[in-house]
């Protein structure tokens, strides 16, 4: 029998899937510690229970809507995505409170999301999950049983700094969001 | 507000393992549960825990499907706490390690008496006139049994009305539909029952049956085989999700054409398929299937609403004139077919001119299903039914025209082929004939004409899943009333006393004494009398079979909350009661009647029903065949979860043998072993609907999504699906809803001559204007509520031939607030 998870990958359907946002997009991120960062405001108390790390993703004024920077959180190999939504959303932060930030590894099964700014949705094109940024990354079709993985952010007015501080939700992959 | 977890406990190596198929639909999906003590913990390492997986680093897309969801602490009845994980099995051939959105949660649901478990009924309740009280078996059973003994001396088994469960896997089971079975069947001898989602006790394929061909005839490999899957009346993304991932989609994106060249004859075409999806609706599957297979490979035909059999005919009538039919089919194992042929007889245009589909697309739909590949063979040509032709205009004549089609184009026995129901929920029937005739009684219509003194509700929920419910709503509610105001004026603790003053009230009053028996307090439960607690799967074993009559054994892992027991035996409970009653008053007939039910265990009522099933002087009958004999507890467990598709061959060498195509001898289910063809002319529309479809503006045609099983039983307590949907959405075009000055989120009232009901507005351009698509079955506004009590002539519902006009009723924030309105189709 051919396990289906070896199906070959349609390149012509990956490529399309993932064209959207590989092109001119702007990847940051530098991890720093915890204990580096001590003393920094924070905005928003993180909610998660691990000790994770504080890391500047980028600054506030850089975003343009609907346009995901990149960026890996709480460490090197876990991909997210930091996305400016044009309007307030819950959680959200930033001058304007619409900046909000996700793990791109699908909740479902891992695999990488891109962004439909048409939709203004996260989508995954190997079973077609569907989340909301705007909306706490709910899944609004798909075969998640979870929201997507929330990055709590904060941001320092004074730098326009934005960093993230924890993890909503576990990462795809991990039994620990901390490896 | 969904708890936020960033850890969960791995399982240790040993833990305990057992299997489990996941209960939330037709397509029974393999599982491992993990059980292990709360104290304990698998290291990160592979070798440290069960599943092998090492999570000391970031896991590879694909490599496992595990989140929050699959992992729970349960409590066992002595107080003993256990974690417990369900993952999906990558060996399962139906699900090869996929997780749906439903069954990704099967660990959430179990009961740990807190959270969504903590609504779970622990005890018999009995209700005293002014409130629920906890009571115990004894009780409980003792009151149901003398109130049915008094009304079955008195006044027959027509009195005492059933709703009915007569599925497996979840609320189900072989062992279940027998012990009821024997009980209402064999024991109490009534006729007056109804199944879970119609309202009388009738198959949703009599007309296939009648050709001689089961509804489940083929294997889900087929779907990978097929050069065109015809998708009809179905959204098979959303509700057989993992038929669709695991064996639909590699076939329309050409990863199975190798497979194809393993079983197509030599030299014979071997591509990627294509798929016609028949919907009125783009439904997500129609986004799905462009999106993998290419717009090019994709044929979408939106007929007008309840027109399919018009369809189904003139694409007979094609094929026939072009020549394409298997004529030597139709000599060798056939019968009525010119008959059938002349009845039936539509040109594409005048199917055209009653579909609303362009010629050229019906001529296109043909030409990819049924005229010659380029070497020259037959195509296979897959075509999958559901709910838009089971609940659509005319369940049998319809049906039939598409058995005709299928039939008489040879897709039916060929490897990638098959006229086959997507199904809802898993199967598992065994039980005694049932004694009444065809068209069985219109339950609801009589409880509507006050027949019944007792209703029984088994595993089911008639308030969201009935038709022209309102009018049923309001009639049990009142005439349950009655019953309640008698019960408070009597001694709850004097059983006879009791049952005496609820037969004054039934027999006298035109009361109706209702007993659930379910996990939780449902919607119909609540203006009852008497609950009682149901077991779930895993929390007592289970047999079932998915919709390629693949049966396997769900094994018990943890308690049933409180003092809740097996279905199978609760029957028993009630049947050993009734026989002490009649033995106490030396009727030895009617005790005769209730023996047989020396049950301890679910493998008792296993042993007695499915083993006993289909042989010379049983009564028991349904699913398999004689050789059910050769299945045991023991021998399906060491099958695991790809346990055996029925019928079973044989045993040998320590494995049962199933059976992949049922009719692969051409000896097909008549008497003459001959496919009947049934005459099905196109007559129009069924006339409650279309009296509604003349008077109302927009078709309100209604279905399922992919977050919600069946009535939302466990749903409506969970905030990932609730929070979801805290009201039933109902899909309308833009510039309609513009017209109606209607936003996403607003709450909006659609009335017909039947009821009223609300929803929440989501706007989506892919609806067609003036049609409407609302979730169907939901407690938070019950979608056949606008039905109407049109049926079929074996009394199946034409749940989706509602019509109505709908009007903006408001907005609350704390509603919407919470609900995306994003588009719901991939693309
Ligand atoms: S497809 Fe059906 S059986 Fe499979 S996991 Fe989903 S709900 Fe369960
Ligand atoms: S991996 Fe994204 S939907 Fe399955």
């Amino acid at each position: 029998m051919r396990h289906w998870l070896n199906r070959r990958i349609d390149r012509r359907r990956f490529l399309k899937a993932s064209g959207g946002t590989a092109a001119g997009l702007a990847v940051a991120g530098c991890t720093v510690t915890a204990e580096e960062q001590q003393g920094t405001a924070q905005q928003e108390a993180p909610k998660a229970t691990l000790p994770y790390p504080r890391t500047a993703i980028a600054r506030a004024s850089e975003l343009t809507v609907d346009e995901p920077v990149t960026f890996n959180y709480p460490d090197e190999q876990s991909p997210c995505a930091l996305l400016k939504t044009g309007r307030p959303v819950d959680g959200g932060v930033g001058p304007e409170g619409d900046i909000v930030a996700y793990s791109t590894l699908c909740s479902h099964m891992g695999m990488p999301l891109t962004y439909d700014a048409e939709a203004r949705t996260f989508k995954c094109f190997e079973h077609f999950s569907i989340f909301d940024p705007e909306l706490r990354g709910q899944q609004v079709c798909g075969q998640a049983t979870d929201d997507l993985p929330r990055i709590q952010l904060t941001y320092d007015e004074s730098s326009d700094e934005l960093s993230a501080i924890g993890v909503a939700g576990l990462i795809y992959g991990r039994a620990s969001n901390i490896l | 507000m969904q708890s936020v977890t960033d850890r969960i406990p791995l399982p240790p190596v040993s833990a305990e393992k057992r299997q489990l198929v996941c209960h939330f639909c037709i397509v029974g999906c393999g599982y491992y549960v993990y059980k292990w003590p709360i104290n304990a913990e698998g290291g990160r390492r592979p070798e440290e825990n069960a599943l092998g997986l090492d999570f000391t680093i970031q896991l590879g897309a694909m490599q496992t499907s595990l989140s929050p969801q699959m992992v729970n602490t349960i409590e066992e009845r002595d107080g003993q706490q256990y974690n417990i994980m369900i993952v999906p099995d990558r060996e399962c051939v139906v699900n090869q390690g996929l997780s749906s959105t439903r069954g990704g949660q099967l660990a959430s649901v179990m009961y740990n008496g807190q959270g969504a478990s903590a609504n779970r009924l622990e005890h018999p309740h009995l209700h005293t006139g002014d409130d629920w009280v906890a009571v115990g078996w004894e009780q409980a059973i003792g009151l149901y049994a003398r109130l049915t003994k008094r009304v079955l001396d008195r006044e027959g088994p027509d009195q005492l009305f059933f709703n009915l469960f007569d599925h497996g896997g979840a609320g189900g089971g072989f062992e279940d539909t027998w012990g009821t079975g024997k009980l209402i069947f064999s024991g109490l001898n009534t006729k007056m029952v109804r199944i879970h989602n119609r309202p009388a006790y009738n198959s949703e394929c009599h007309a296939s049956r009648d050709m001689g061909i089961h509804e489940l005839n083929n294997s889900y490999l087929d779907a990978e085989l097929a050069d065109v899957i015809l998708c009809l009346g179905g959204n098979s993304y959303e509700t057989q999700s993992n038929w669709f991932l695991v064996h639909w989609v590699p076939d329309i994106d050409g990863s199975s054409n190798a497979k194809k060249r393993e079983y197509f004859e030599s030299g014979e075409t071997a591509e990627p398929g294509r798929i016609i999806i028949v919907d009125p609706r783009r439904t997500p599957t129609v986004a799905v299937a462009e999106e993998v297979a290419g717009a090019e490979r994709v044929l979408h035909l939106q007929p007008h609403p309840g027109t399919d059999q018009a369809l189904f005919n003139s694409l007979l009538t094609y094929a026939y004139d072009q020549g394409w039919h298997d004529a030597e089919l139709i000599e060798r194992h056939t019968r009525g077919f010119d008959e059938a042929m002349r009845a039936n007889r539509l040109s594409l245009e005048a199917c055209s001119r009653i579909t609303g589909i362009d010629e050229a697309d019906l001529r296109k739909a043909a030409e990819w299903a049924y005229a010659p590949k380029p070497s020259g063979h037959r195509p296979r040509a897959l075509h999958a039914y559901e709910k838009g032709i089971i609940w659509g205009n005319n369940n049998y004549r319809t049906q039939a025209a598409l058995v005709d089609l299928a039939v008489a184009t040879h897709n039916v026995n060929r490897r990638g082929t098959g006229v086959v129901r997507m199904g809802g929920h898993q199967e598992g029937y065994i039980r005694p004939p049932y004694p009444g005739g065809r068209p069985a009684p219109y339950i609801d219509e009589e409880i509507l004409a006050g027949n019944g003194r007792m209703l029984t509700v088994w595993a089911c929920n008639a308030f969201q899943t009935t038709n022209d419910a309102e009018r049923y709503r309001k009639e049990v509610v009142r005439r349950s009333q009655i019953v309640r105001r008698a019960m408070a004026q009597a001694n709850p603790y004097d059983l006879d006393a009791l049952a005496d003053a609820i037969d004054r009230a039934v027999t006298e009053e035109g009361g109706l004494f209702i007993t659930t028996i379910d996990l939780y307090t449902t919607k119909i439960g609540q203006h009852g009398h008497l609950m009682l607690p149901g077991a779930h799967p895993g929390e007592r074993d289970l047999t079932a079979m998915n919709g390629e009559r693949r049966m396997r054994l769900s094994e018990q892992f943890m308690d049933p909350p409180g003092s809740a027991k097996a279905d199978c035996l609760i029957a028993a409970h009630m049947a050993n009661e009734l026989r002490a009653l009649y033995e106490a008053e030396g009727n030895a007939e009617m005790a005769e009647r209730f023996a047989g039910f020396d049950w301890a265990a679910p493998e008792d009522a296993f042993e007695d029903g499915f083993r006993r099933a289909n042989q010379e002087g049983s009564e028991a009958s349904g699913h398999g065949d004689a050789n059910n004999r050769l299945v045991t507890y023991d021998r399906l467990r060491a099958m695991g979860n790809n346990g055996v598709q029925l019928p079973v061959k044989e045993y040998r060498d320590g494995e049962l043998i199933g059976t992949e195509m049922p009719y692969g001898s051409y000896e097909f289910d008549t008497e003459d072993g001959k496919v009947h063809f049934i005459p099905a002319p196109w007559e129009g529309f069924l006339e409650a609907a279309a009296e509604q479809k003349q008077k109302y503006p927009f078709w309100i045609n209604n279905g399922r999504t992919n977050q919600i099983w069946q009535s939302a039983y466990h749903d409506r307590y969970i905030d990932f699906r609730r929070g979801r949907y805290p009201l039933a959405p109902l899909e309308i075009h833009p510039d309609d809803a513009a017209e109606l000055g209607v936003d996403n989120g607003d709450i909006v009232e659609v009335r017909n001559d039947y009821g009223t009901v609300h929803a929440l507005a989501y706007l989506e351009p892919d609806i067609p204007r003036g049609q409407t698509f609302m979730m169907f079955g939901y407690p938070y506004n019950v979608a056949g509520d606008i039905t109407t009590p049109a049926v079929d002539e074996n009394i199946v519902p034409y749940y989706k031939g509602a019509w109505g006009e709908l009007r903006r009723i408001g907005r609350y924030e704390g509603l919407a607030q919470g609900v995306s309105f994003k588009r719901r189709r991939y693309r």
